[in-house]
């Protein structure tokens, strides 16, 4: 006889998976109200995933972005916002790791992240740049030991729901657009008003509604790096690769549905090949190339993480740009195939297949950084780039 | 060198400052050097020294100041002599 009492599996892949639970419970409802996926959010707080990147002598459990992005695939099989906005939360946390370690205020703050499991939003566009996170026009004012800063934000990731929000900003009132730093502000620092409704196609629950944003710090808390740094060595890759392991979880669970659909047709009629079978294969081959293309992209990242210059060159950027790309464009024609096989269930809201928010949710992919910007920067950088021409490099 | 690399940067920096203005150690990224604008620096440098970057050189700390530059393009010509 058992007499052991019954503990819960702790294992990284065991949490998300609870946590996917209770996403997928209300992925509908959110998506429908285009209201913040409460839920969710708050089990990822009570499995503790939210500071699981910062370092353990941080407070955190130190895991790989290979881990976090294995996490946001199995969350957006669930509900796709719900692994946006634990994405876009790690996004930032890896700022804090690549760039904060060494100053005292952001290693205070990493564990206060890991001790009440904060949810960091972002603030990285504003009214004016035209959508180039590269470029303010808002600047911070330093003024002794404290920082003041106002934004006309048009987006902030779930902005009313963060517990403290990362921020960028000129680097002071004469500097120009691209000489930025990033600060960080608590909840209890700034206000936010709202100017803009997020009423979207997709991706409904992550509530990036626009604010003017006016905070005052202690100055200690921008980040003790230039933004451009911040932005090349660790927001890229990780924004590129975390998106596209949740679009990836998009498509898979997209796929799922079709297979269950014609697995239940293969059932009913033995004997006989049910329509959209081949055109699984044929999914099934689109995924596998999907999966390598972000693991490819993982694999790299993480090797390039002992090595600053090439975080910085032009190679890794590429390679990062293309990793977006191609997981962004590929995952349409997927849901799309699932979509025809399942027919009219899967057009139909309410049905185990249906598709719709999958679809809407998809179609997110193309646009958060536009994939036209997105090759617009990667075409500059081959006037001087040379592809890779070899498989092993 | 120094001169020459300051003329191209002039002509396709793009940048909000007069060149004569900024020293040799200046952060150009922090002066206003677009990433668009720093490969067009790097086209004009290859066209004016006969010469092409190495991927490996195709980096932001290549590029961070005008000295960085002069290292970058002097240890590609050399290269070039020991070849």
């Amino acid at each position: 006889m058992d007499l052991s009492t019954k503990v819960a599996d702790q294992s990284l892949k065991a949490r998300a998976t609870r946590v996917a639970a209770i996403a997928a419970a209300y992925a509908d409802e959110v998506d429908k109200a285009g209201r913040f996926p409460a839920e969710a959010i708050d089990a990822l707080k009570s499995e503790r995933l939210m500071g699981i990147q910062i370092p353990v002598d941080c407070g955190g459990e130190g895991r790989s972005t290979s881990e976090i992005a294995e996490l946001c695939t199995i969350i957006a099989q669930a509900c796709a916002a719900s692994a946006m906005i634990f994405a876009m939360h790690q996004i930032k946390v890896s700022s804090l790791v690549s760039h904060g370690v060494d100053a005292g205020w952001h290693r205070t703050f990493m564990q206060k992240i890991c001790n009440e499991q904060l949810l960091l939003g972002s603030a990285t566009t504003e009214g004016g740049i035209g959508g180039n996170l590269r470029n303010s026009i808002c600047a911070i004012e330093v003024d002794g030991d404290r920082c003041r800063l106002e934004k006309d934000a048009t987006v902030i990731s779930y902005g009313k729901h963060a517990d403290a929000i990362l921020i960028t900003s000129r680097s002071h009132k004469d500097a120009p657009p691209t000489d930025q730093v990033m600060t960080a502000f608590l909840k209890d620092q700034y206000t936010l008003e709202q100017t803009h409704v997020w009423d979207t196609l997709g991706m409904r629950g992550t509530c990036s509604d626009g604010f003017l944003f006016k905070g005052e710090a202690p100055a200690e808390q921008i980040l003790p790096k230039p933004f451009a740094e911040i932005a090349a060595q660790s927001m890229l890759a990780s924004s590129h690769l975390l998106w596209s392991a949740l679009w990836y979880g998009i498509a898979v669970d997209a796929f799922t549905k079709a297979q269950t659909f014609v697995r239940a047709a293969a059932r009913k009629a033995p004997g006989t090949t049910p329509p959209g079978l081949v055109q699984l294969a044929e999914m099934s081959s689109q995924l596998q190339v999907i999966r390598s293309n972000i693991k490819a992209g993982l694999g790299n990242y993480e090797q390039a993480l002992s090595d600053p210059d090439r975080l910085s060159s032009m190679g890794f950027a590429v390679a990062m740009n293309n990793v977006k790309i191609a997981s962004s464009e590929m995952i349409l024609p997927v849901i799309h195939q699932a979509l025809r096989i399942c027919g009219i269930m899967g057009y139909k809201n309410g049905t185990p297949f249906s598709l719709g928010r999958h679809l809407r949710d998809a179609h997110s992919a193309e646009l958060m950084i536009s994939n036209d910007r997105i090759l617009g920067n990667t075409s500059t950088m081959l006037l001087v780039h040379k592809q890779e021409t070899g498989l092993l490099g | 060198m120094n001169e020459t690399i300051r003329t191209l940067l002039a002509k396709l920096g793009g940048l909000p400052v007069a060149v004569d203005t900024i020293t040799d150690s200046a952060d150009l990224y922090a002066v206003g050097l677009s990433s668009f604008a720093s490969v067009q620096l790097m086209l004009g440098l290859e066209e004016t020294f006969d010469m092409e970057f190495p991927d490996h050189l195709l980096n932001r700390k290549s590029f961070a100041s005008i000295s960085a530059i002069e290292t970058t393009v002097q240890s590609i010509l050399e290269d070039r002599k020991v070849a």
